[in-house]
């Protein structure tokens, strides 16, 4: 028997998000060598983003999976959120105390 | 639901009402691994912006010795990787088996020319006195001490994503094995899907491991 909610995705759909990764790792790459002040930071972690969106969604199957498996995915990055922003919040404002 | 007579198999057993929960249940079950991953590369990521941010000059110009086209050129053979890797999990969907294990092998090939590269990288630093330690040698104002904060970041994110790959070519080997004695089928590919799962996961760390240790500090030198 087989499941009706199984999804095979088409190698054309694998290869167009392929290709667009690739070309999002030279678009990063090369902007990279241009001077955005402090936005190449900003640039170039939206890429990443990007990069990781279109791996978790089609080759990690995120679209298709159940909500309860979208939401543990989700609470994961809220938890890296608070890790990341509560540790920033932390050295960020040391100075204005002058510690 | 029409309960069918229960012949507990690999794809279906004793304790799942169906293979569809079964195959849920697992995925669930990696996702949850994944997040412990993720919290664990989280906490060095945030090291590295902490201290980036306490030292923007010295990271900026340690991170200018890395070569950022072998960077980006090793960033494409991993994402070929994963593409290969999502390829296989689909031949498991399909059931073909011999495609399995050519995307797999690819796959394998693929992730160990990325270790190659990554440790004629390693090998780049250690030649130029890079590697933090007593041997350490860096010219500039600043750089003597702090660099090595950088390298010290360095060599441990990249190690610990170059370990997680050592793991993921021992799964893939273990896939191969399985695969060729005829474990999987359309109905059961639960394994590789799930190696699949890890490896995309450990593609993704690297995703931002690029960008961050290589690219950011590069314009206006």
């Amino acid at each position: 028997m087989t499941t009706e909610t199984e999804h095979v995705d088409s190698v054309k759909t694998y290869a167009v998000v392929w290709i667009a990764l690739l070309i999002l790792t030279a678009l990063t790459t090369g902007v990279a060598y241009i001077d955005l002040g402090p936005f190449s930071v900003v640039v170039a972690l939206t890429i990443a983003v990007c990069k990781m969106l279109l791996v978790a969604l089609f080759f990690m199957h995120v679209r298709h999976s159940t909500k309860l498996t979208k939401l543990v995915v989700l609470g994961g990055l809220l938890w890296l959120a608070i890790l990341l922003s509560l540790t920033m919040a932390d050295f960020a404002t040391r100075s204005w105390i002058g510690a | 639901m029409v309960s069918e007579p229960h012949v507990e198999s690999l794809a279906l057993r004793e304790q799942f009402n169906s293979a569809e929960q079964q195959k849920d249940a697992s995925s669930l079950g990696m996702w949850v691994f994944l997040i412990t991953e993720v919290m664990f590369f989280g906490g060095a990521f945030a090291a590295y912006t902490v201290y980036r941010s306490i030292y923007p000059g010295v990271f900026g110009a340690a991170s200018r010795t890395l070569n950022t086209t072998i960077g980006a050129l090793n960033t494409a053979v991993l994402l070929c990787s994963s593409f290969t890797m999502v390829l296989a999990v689909r031949a498991g969907q399909l059931g073909r088996r011999k495609q399995i294990m050519a995307f797999l092998v690819l796959t394998l090939i693929l992730g160990m020319v990325f270790l190659g590269v990554k440790g004629y990288e390693w090998n780049e630093k250690y030649v130029e006195h890079h590697i933090p330690g007593p041997s350490f040698q860096m010219e500039g104002p600043g750089l003597q001490d702090h660099a090595q904060l950088f390298f010290s970041l360095y060599f441990a994110m990249t190690g610990l994503h170059a370990m997680h790959m050592l793991v993921g070519a021992g799964l893939l080997s273990w896939l191969l094995y399985q695969t060729w004695r005829g474990k999987f089928s359309a109905a059961y590919y639960t394994p590789i899907d799930m190696v699949g799962l890890y490896w995309h996961f450990v593609d993704i760390i690297w995703i931002f491991l690029f960008p961050l240790l290589y690219l950011i500090d590069r314009h206006g030198h």
